[in-house]
């Protein structure tokens, strides 16, 4: 890294070499049965530099690739964005545990004991579903090395569990699945395995809407499925500095209900989104973004947050192995007091989402959504009755965001990214297929 | 060492190993791409990559290793043959296919790479000027991208074979907005290298940016059951989503339920239905002469006269499903493993006109182009980037983009009509798992649908 930050120097006024590695593990069972055993390396090279006040970028998958890096950096410079900004000095992290040397050491025959678990508990309870499964141990090494003197790694460790079902009568097919990732080796698949049988449980019936506008319950699967592409793309700080975010006017205002928080937090312990700095080197916070149903702020990488007059908010993220770009770490909504079986009991007829299928397809920006409701289930005076199928959703994210009627104290991880409570909201049109 | 030399060591060392099937692909990448958010160039760039994989077979388990160093190959290959061992219990089956010995010239791809970036930015820059110069516009992004890979595929039955493509991508969205109010529109183009294609958009592009300002005035339709015409684009998708991935036998061979229901012969929609997935054509995003398993691609009828009659395989799955294999296991990257995949897939044309189709209708809708869509076998969901009201048998107003939804067993039994314009689209790329965006194309005549679920107010 050194010889090339070194190499790099001689032709830009300042210049950064970030690398990843990343070995994986993971088994994965098809039809019931353990059929994949996979293992992946992969290593990124990436160099950013400024060169005459332009910014150039080039990656590879190897440090040896030297010339060829700074010879094209140096040529995408010459097209590049001014750069607005400096690349950080040498400063101090916050602590964030991050890395669980339990995960790398845990062995295939346990990955596979618990896979094999998982299945046993679901097919037990439908014998008929067929599902496929995967547990995935990662670690991961990040470097970055600047010419201003920053310098700063980190490791971290990961741990998923993970299953799809599929349950066909003729040509009716009932989908269920859930998730959990960690930090931590993941000692048992129970929790996997109830949520997916609670799933089953409620779909065991089939049920049909009757009314056009409904009271709606989002689960936390529902949530991330509906509402959260939305927010992410609203928050961004691109997207509001190029005026395309409904909300990039509104900071300090109430636009969401009093009862809505989120964060973007990238210091919770053990979790696969955090880190203690981000992409760019710049240390990680946790940022507000609604408090009490107030804008409270949007995210931020170096570039963007001075195009804007701010500060980054350390969500410079390269996925995709592109320049960095603000995303957020892991967005949570502060869970509410309201349970889940209070939110069904309120409820005279109305609608549990689990999951929406094309939710995300639509002009997410606008924030207007529809969607097909894959897995869902009708509420009726108080009660779950069974699984709504050939349902269409549709709905603004902030209008419901706005009348939310409950927040539940059920908050939970959906996958890495999100954590949230099931949200319980008025007014989802609801058009079914007769 | 040249990735070639490097390949012609590895025929050796899979020859040593007890394992029912070994394979290896090696894997040399070149990319570029430009992006504008807004007036300026946000994102330029080149990437190179190396990398491969082994993946092994042991009594019906899979072991896969990949990687981005060539070093040491044959710890690799051990570690692959050991997982496939720990995963494996019962009989390996695969086809049976002939070992090909074969150098596939990359004549028919241009490599893009070599067009300079400053040509690529002027073009892109044309693109953006028009975008500007468009009142109510908020912004706009535009994407370039264009790779040249090249491959090279043995295993351990002697095969050896050495692939080139090359890929080219150009997406522009463009945003308006009033109030809080935000509408997009967009338009998405691929080639097989070809930098023509994707040169002379000005019309196009003037067109669809200033659809996404008229969008800010258009109504949103009511939900609910509409006769609904769809153009090439978004038929294409519908065909690809709603159908094609039904048809990836993976998902199939061992869940014989969706067997069941897949089984040859049953009738999917009218007598004028074909549907079909070809590799073989030249020159589309989706072609190739041999699959990442080595094998032969071949044109397949997936629906013939209404009927299913094909459908799409690996070695694997023609194996224990005693069919014939088609050539359709393909890898996004080496990162990953082959898997059942879509190449080129379409519907053929029919007979009717496009007039004739609106002609009858008293209130439906149009719908074009695509912003994407997803299935989960049974159901799906396909969204329009551009949509127009059909009143008496004539497109009338613009409507703010919708997504069409529905039970894909009824929605084709529900297609009445098939014109015979039938038009390929390359913008797509597929996702199937973590492997996206794969290149593929997809196509059809303009279709007309009865009772078609429109998601609106």
């Amino acid at each position: 890294m050194e010889g090339l930050l070194a190499q790099a120097k001689k032709v830009a006024a300042e210049a950064e070499v970030f690398v990843v590695s990343i070995e994986e593990t993971s088994v994965e069972f098809e039809a019931n049965r353990l059929k994949h055993i996979q293992s992946k390396e992969t290593t990124t090279v990436a160099l950013r530099l400024i060169r005459q006040g332009r910014i150039g970028y080039a990656v590879s998958t190897r440090l040896e690739d030297r010339h060829k890096l700074v010879k094209i950096a140096a040529e995408t410079a010459q097209f590049g964005m001014l750069a607005r900004f400096h690349f950080p000095h040498r400063t101090t992290y916050p602590q964030v545990e991050v890395f669980d040397p339990g995960v790398e050491s845990i062995a295939i025959a346990e990955m596979i004991r618990l896979g094999e678990g998982l299945i046993a508990s679901v097919t037990r309870h439908t014998p008929d579903i067929v599902c496929e499964a995967g547990v995935t141990k990662a670690v991961t090494s990040v470097r970055i090395l600047n010419s201003e003197g920053g310098q700063a790694t980190y490791r971290q460790s990961t741990f998923g569990l993970g299953i799809r079902g599929n349950l066909i009568y003729d040509t009716d097919m009932l989908f269920v699945g859930d998730i959990e990732i960690s930090g931590h080796p993941l000692p048992e698949s129970g929790v996997v395995a109830g949520r997916v049988i609670q799933q089953l449980e409620l779909a065991k019936n089939q049920a049909s809407l009757t009314t056009r506008k409904l009271l709606v319950i989002f689960t936390p699967r529902g949530v991330a499925s509906t509402l959260i592409s939305p927010l992410m793309a609203a928050f961004n700080g691109k997207i509001v500095q190029e005026g395309a975010s409904p909300i990039g006017s509104k900071l300090g205002q109430q636009v969401f209900s009093k009862k809505l928080n989120l964060a973007d937090d990238p210091k919770l312990a053990y979790r696969p989104q955090s880190r203690p700095f981000d992409d760019e080197g710049v240390p990680s916070q946790h940022t507000p973004l609604i408090q009490g149903g107030a804008v409270m702020g949007f995210l931020y990488d170096l570039q963007t947050a001075a195009l804007a007059n701010t500060q980054s908010t350390a969500s410079g993220s390269r996925s995709g192995g592109g320049l960095p770009a603000p995303a957020p770490s892991a967005f949570v909504i502060a869970q509410g007091d309201t349970t889940f079986d209070e939110m069904v009991q309120d409820i005279k007829e109305g609608l549990v989402i689990e999951a929406l299928m094309g939710a995300e397809q639509g002009n997410i920006l606008s924030g207007v959504f529809s969607g097909n409701v894959l897995l869902g289930y009708k509420v009726e005076s108080g009660k779950i009755v069974g699984r709504v199928k050939d349902t269409m959703v549709s709905g603004d994210i902030y209008r419901l965001l706005n009348e939310i009627i409950a927040v539940g104290s059920d908050a939970r991880w959906v996958g890495g990214h999100l954590k949230t409570p099931s949200l319980y909201c008025p007014g989802l049109s609801v058009a079914s297929k007769k | 060492m040249p990735t070639k030399e490097i390949a012609q060591e590895l025929a050796e060392t899979l020859k040593g190993f007890d394992a029912d099937y070994i394979e290896a692909h090696l894997e040399e990448t070149e990319t570029s791409h430009l992006t504008y958010r807004g007036k300026e160039l946000e994102s330029i760039g080149r990437s190179s990559s190396v990398g491969g994989n082994i993946r092994a077979l042991v009594k019906g388990g899979w072991g896969f290793v990949s990687f981005n160093h060539l070093d040491e190959l044959r710890g690799k290959v051990e570690l692959a043959v050991r997982e496939a061992r720990l995963a494996g219990n019962e009989k390996s089956r695969l086809a049976e296919v002939e070992p090909v010995v074969d150098i596939v010239p990359g004549g028919a791809d241009k490599n893009p790479a070599s067009i300079p970036l400053a040509e690529k930015k002027k073009l892109l820059d044309e693109y953006n000027e028009i975008v500007w110069r468009t009142p109510k516009l908020q912004t706009s992004i535009i994407t370039y991208g264009d790779g040249h890979k090249k491959t090279i595929f043995l295993n351990s039955e002697g095969s050896y074979i050495e692939q080139e493509r090359a890929d080219i991508t150009l997406r522009l969205h463009a945003i308006a907005t009033e109030g809080s109010d935000v509408q997009q529109a967009g338009l998405s183009i691929g080639s097989r290298g070809d930098f023509e294609v994707i040169s002379g958009l000005h019309q196009q592009i003037q067109e669809k940016v200033e659809h996404a300002v008229a969008l800010l005035k258009a109504p949103q339709v009511k939900g609910g059951e509409y006769t609904v015409v769809l153009d090439p684009v978004l038929a294409g998708v519908f065909v690809h989503e709603a159908f094609g991935h039904l048809s990836e036998s993976d998902f199939i061979y061992e869940n014989d339920r969706l067997y069941q229901i897949m089984t040859l012969g049953r009738e999917f929609g009218l007598r004028e239905l074909n549907i079909i997935d070809n590799p073989t054509l030249s020159g589309l995003r989706g072609s190739y002469k041999y699959d990442d398993e080595g094998v032969s691609a071949t044109k397949t009828y997936l629906i013939w006269e209404g009927k299913l009659v094909g459908r799409l395989h690996s070695r694997e799955t023609a194996a224990k499903m005693k069919e014939e294999p088609t050539g359709n296991a393909r890898a996004v990257n080496y990162h990953y493993p082959p898997i059942v995949r879509m190449t080129n897939t379409y519907i053929e044309s029919g007979r009717a006109s496009f007039d004739d189709m609106i002609g009858d209708i008293k209130e439906g809708i149009y719908a074009k182009n695509w912003y994407g869509g997803t299935t989960s076998m049974e159901m799906f969901t396909f969204s329009a980037a551009e949509a127009y009201m059909i009143r008496r048998g004539r497109i009338a107003e613009a409507i703010r983009p919708v997504v069409l939804t529905g039970n894909v067993f009824t929605t084709l039994k529900n297609i009445d009509a098939i014109a015979n314009d039938l038009d390929m689209n390359q913008g797509g790329g597929c996702g199937k798992g973590e492997q996206v965006p794969l290149p593929v194309s997809n196509g059809s005549p303009h279709i007309r649908i009865r009772r078609c679920l429109v998601g609106g107010k």
